[in-house]
């Protein structure tokens, strides 16, 4: 049923295409931090009163985070629909671990402080582990898009769950989940107070080695293969080159307790990482690991022409109202969290 | 496409995960969407009159709201990704129209209430009180603005409009975004669903606050809560009742075999009766049932002697027009939830009006049957939205997009085993969730917010969650 043109994308088209990397990116960014956050959470904290003080960080702005995500999905769905029921129908059971573990997560933000002890103590394994897995599986997810899926003719899959978990797509898996931790770390040191801050700038410290080994390893795996298969992209060697350097930066700035810098820094890597996989993969959405002619391009899974211009108004009067709006809350909100009753330490430097 | 277990097939594995994660997502929304604008009117009543009742209300009410709201947000998440993972071929075929609204939705409504909600949730004390009051306004405002791109992107599917069919990829193609967007199917459908929303938040106050008050909690907070409830909801009962009769109307001309089908009404006629219950079985030769002459008619085409048309005529003209094939939906699903719906929107109305009743004849508080009675009520919402969303949904078989696209040509071609899966999988953490929820629900609702004298202060804590 479907017409596999190989056509190159229209003008229209690679503006959703970069649209709906924006959006990936905005919510890397952003749910980055706050899946950091949730990791560390039984790390950084040794009583109840610090697991509060670490969820309250991200408190008022997680939600609000999710959906940027939700957006990236329906604007998918909407600007390349036969990409959003590729994906979604073929990561199926991977997609269905990040949904339940997004389902625990929500639900422990809101009723682990309504709860008993002990099942407060559940709801904080849900926190952990909701936020680690889909910290995880959204690299993996990502590396496979890059490296391939076996996909056949007509956008059919060909193989099964086993074949999404190469070891390229496991490193980028621990990329995305290192830098998502240290990301929450740097974030932990802006925003609270205290034991948690010291603690968090710890975990940073020691991290931010190991995340600098597993993303090189990553980026440079990335690019060599995109080489030898020709199939760079618009990738310019930069790009990565700018997110490694960063990184190591970040090293630097964690062990000078620049916190702002620092977390500045690890938005930074998380931004650099995504583009450079997203510019890999131009002009196709998803590739196929079975052959050439079976990847999926931009222009074959776009929408028609009108779709994408009522798209494009839309997001052109929204999106700044948007930003403008959660900007504001971040600001509203951009007090440190501390322990009640505790007198807050002088506050360093800050971006 | 492969079956399990004996020829269970993807698609009917495929249509259970659907139905299920659908119809649990939507017992919390309409709660949130009318509950929550209650909470804001609450709020601005405290804030005009600075009336303390006023704010224990909102915080016991915003409570229960917020506990209620968690819920609908992860269980929401599972539906924008599920077209995707069970009905590709559905996605791909609709998504230049259907996926715009959802889309526009996400941007427009989902950032909206999740942003201000947690202004307003950590806010308290922090912001001006004027911007806490504005932020559970937009908030609520965001929940509104939401239904309307989904109910949009529903209505498109009942009957769609705007669009042409391209010839090489064969997906439809939005030519007409206004015309999607002013749907004569979406305009009445969205009322319906708004009022319906309304009415589910305003008895869903009024049975909480009518189980305080017949316990003498509170009088003063929990009277001036009923009072309101019981406005919202002889108003919002009405309201859902007038647009409802539209949409069945309406539906007579659009998709007349859902009609039919609620009716069992197996020959076309004229004059046609309304049957109130039916004992036995609904193939045309009923052991009893109970008539009303002409109502049918009237529902229908709003004349007395109006025709409408019967199943086996309707069945036969769509052979004629799309094929071989049966053109019936589940008969009896249609004939009971219609019933359903219909009979407990006439008794909301009731309660409204007694509740109102007793209200001007100050005998509210000392009307122990009626407060009972309207305690129990609290599930009627709740039934009447499930039980109407499967009749629209289940009344459009065999089609999933009216006319166009069949749901046994819209699911995705993948080994039943990961749809059994999934559908176990979000059963169980469902049932799971659903268990927390309602214990900590009827928790939080037993407990009223203390009543503080003048000089004890309402000391704000310092970490909310
Ligand atoms: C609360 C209930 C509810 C709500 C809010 C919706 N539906 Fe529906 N839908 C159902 C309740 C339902 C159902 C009654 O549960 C069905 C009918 C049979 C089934 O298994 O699920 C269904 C079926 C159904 C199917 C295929 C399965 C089938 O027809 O058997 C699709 C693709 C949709 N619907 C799509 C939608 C979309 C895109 C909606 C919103 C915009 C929507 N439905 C709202
Ligand atoms: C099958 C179609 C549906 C899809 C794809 C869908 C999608 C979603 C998503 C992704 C969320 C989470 C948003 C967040 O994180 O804040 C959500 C919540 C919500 N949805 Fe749905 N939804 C569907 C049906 C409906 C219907 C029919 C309505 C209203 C009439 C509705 C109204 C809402 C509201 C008000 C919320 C706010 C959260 C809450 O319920 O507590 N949804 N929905
Ligand atoms: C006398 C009262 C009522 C009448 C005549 C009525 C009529 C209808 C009709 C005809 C439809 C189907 C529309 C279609 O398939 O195109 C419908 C759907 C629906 N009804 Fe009702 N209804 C009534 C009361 C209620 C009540 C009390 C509630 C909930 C509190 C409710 C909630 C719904 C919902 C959620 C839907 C599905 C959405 C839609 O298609 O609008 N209804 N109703």
């Amino acid at each position: 049923m479907l017409g596999l043109l190989t056509t190159s994308p229209s003008g229209l088209e690679q503006l959703w295409f970069g649209l709906i990397t924006v959006l990936w990116l905005g919510y890397f960014f952003l749910e980055g931090f706050d899946f950091g956050v949730g990791i560390l959470m039984p790390f950084v904290s040794k009583d109840d009163l610090d697991r509060r003080v670490t969820i309250n960080t991200i408190g008022p702005v997680w939600d609000g985070n999710e959906v940027w995500l939700l957006t990236a999905g329906g604007a998918t769905f909407a600007a390349f629909p036969l990409w959003y029921a590729t994906v979604f129908s073929g990561f199926y059971l991977a997609l269905f671990v990040i949904l339940v573990a997004l389902i625990f997560r929500g639900m422990a933000f809101e009723l682990r402080h309504r709860s008993s002890a002990s099942a407060a103590a559940w709801w904080d394994r849900a926190i952990f582990w909701g936020s680690a897995l889909p910290a995880l599986l959204w690299g993996v997810a990502f590396a496979d898009f890059v490296h391939g899926v076996p996909l056949g003719a007509n956008a059919t899959w060909t193989g099964t769950f086993f074949d999404l978990v190469k070891p390229y797509a496991l490193v980028g898996g621990l990329s995305t989940l290192s830098l998502f931790t240290l990301h929450g770390a740097t974030y932990l040191g802006l925003k609270c107070d205290g034991d948690v801050r010291d603690r968090a700038q710890r975990v940073a410290r020691w991290l931010a080695p190991v995340t600098f080994a597993i993303v090189t390893a990553f980026l440079g795996w990335t690019y060599l293969t995109a080489h030898s298969r020709h199939e760079v992209g618009l990738v310019p060697p930069l790009l990565p080159i700018a997110g490694v350097a960063a990184l190591a930066a970040v090293g630097w700035m964690v062990r000078e307790r620049l916190e702002g810098w620092a977390f500045l820094g690890t938005g930074l890597v998380i931004l650099a990482f995504f583009t450079t996989l997203m510019l890999n993969l131009y002009p196709n959405v998803l590739v196929s690991s079975v052959s050439p002619s079976d990847t999926l391009t931009i222009s074959a899974t776009a929408s028609h022409r009108y779709t994408l211009e009522v798209m494009s108004w839309v997001a052109l009067i929204f999106t700044p109202l948007v930003l403008l709006y959660q900007g504001w809350t971040y600001w509203i909100f951009k007090k440190r969290v501390t322990r009640p009753g505790a007198t807050s330490a002088p506050v360093s430097t800050n971006v | 496409m492969g079956t399990i277990m004996g020829g269970i097939s993807t698609l009917s594995l495929a249509r259970w995960h659907f139905g299920i994660t659908t119809v649990f997502h939507y017992l919390f929304v309409p709660l949130t969407i009318g509950l929550g604008m209650l909470v804001a009117v609450l709020q601005t009543a405290f804030y005009r009159t600075k009336d303390p009742a006023y704010d224990r209300m909102t915080k016991f009410f915003g409570k229960l709201f917020l506990v209620n709201f968690a819920i609908g947000v992860v269980t929401g998440i599972v539906q924008e990704f599920q077209f995707g993972m069970d009905w590709s071929r559905y996605s791909t075929f609709v998504g230049n129209i259907f996926g715009a609204p959802l889309a526009i939705e996400a941007l427009l409504a989902f950032f909206m209430e999740s942003t201000f909600l947690g202004v307003w949730i950590f806010g308290r004390g922090r912001v001006s009180e004027r911007i806490h009051l504005m932020s559970i306004w937009l908030a609520s405002l965001g929940t509104i603005l939401s239904a309307a791109f989904i109910v949009a992107a529903n209505s498109w599917m009942q009957h769609p409009v705007g669009f042409s069919i391209d010839p090489v990829s064969h997906q439809a193609v939005m030519t007409n975004f206004w015309a999607v967007m002013t749907n004569s199917t979406f305009l009445l459908a969205y009322g319906h669903v708004l009022f319906s929303a309304f009415l589910t938040g305003a008895v869903f106050m009024l049975a909480i606050a009518a189980w305080h008050l017949r316990q003498g909690h509170d009088l003063a907070g929990f009277g001036k809560a009923a009072r309101i409830a019981i406005v919202a909801t002889l108003i919002t009962a009405v309201g859902t009742m007038f647009l409802g009769d539209s949409q069945a109307k309406q539906m007579e001309q659009q998709q007349p075999m859902k009609m039919a089908a609620a009716e069992a009404l197996y020959n076309s006629a004229y004059g046609a009766s309304f049957s109130l219950l039916t004992i036995g079985d609904l193939s045309g030769q009923p052991i009893f049932q109970v008539r009303v002459p002409h109502i049918l008619s009237v529902l229908a085409t709003n004349t007395w002697n109006g025709k409408v048309q019967g199943i086996n005529q309707l069945q036969a003209e769509a052979t004629a027009k799309y094929g071989a094939g049966s053109y019936v939906p589940v008969i009896w699903v249609l004939y009971w939830t219609f019933r359903i719906m219909v009979g407990l929107g006439i008794l909301l109305f009731v309660v409204g009006g007694v509740g109102l009743w007793l209200m001007k004849r100050k005998r509210l508080e000392q009307s122990k049957h009626f407060l009972r009675f309207a305690s129990w009520m609290i599930l009627a919402p709740f039934v009447a939205n499930s039980v109407g969303w499967i009749f629209t949904e289940i009344g459009r078989q065999p089609w999933v997009v009216y006319g166009l696209l069949k749901t046994s040509d819209a699911v995705t071609i993948i080994a039943p085993g990961y749809v059994a899966a999934s559908l176990v999988g979000f059963t169980s953490v469902y049932t799971l969730l659903a268990v927390v929820e309602i214990g900590l629900m009827i928790r939080l609702a037993r407990v009223p917010t203390p009543v503080l004298s003048d000089t004890e202060v309402d000391a704000l804590p310092e970490l909310i969650y």
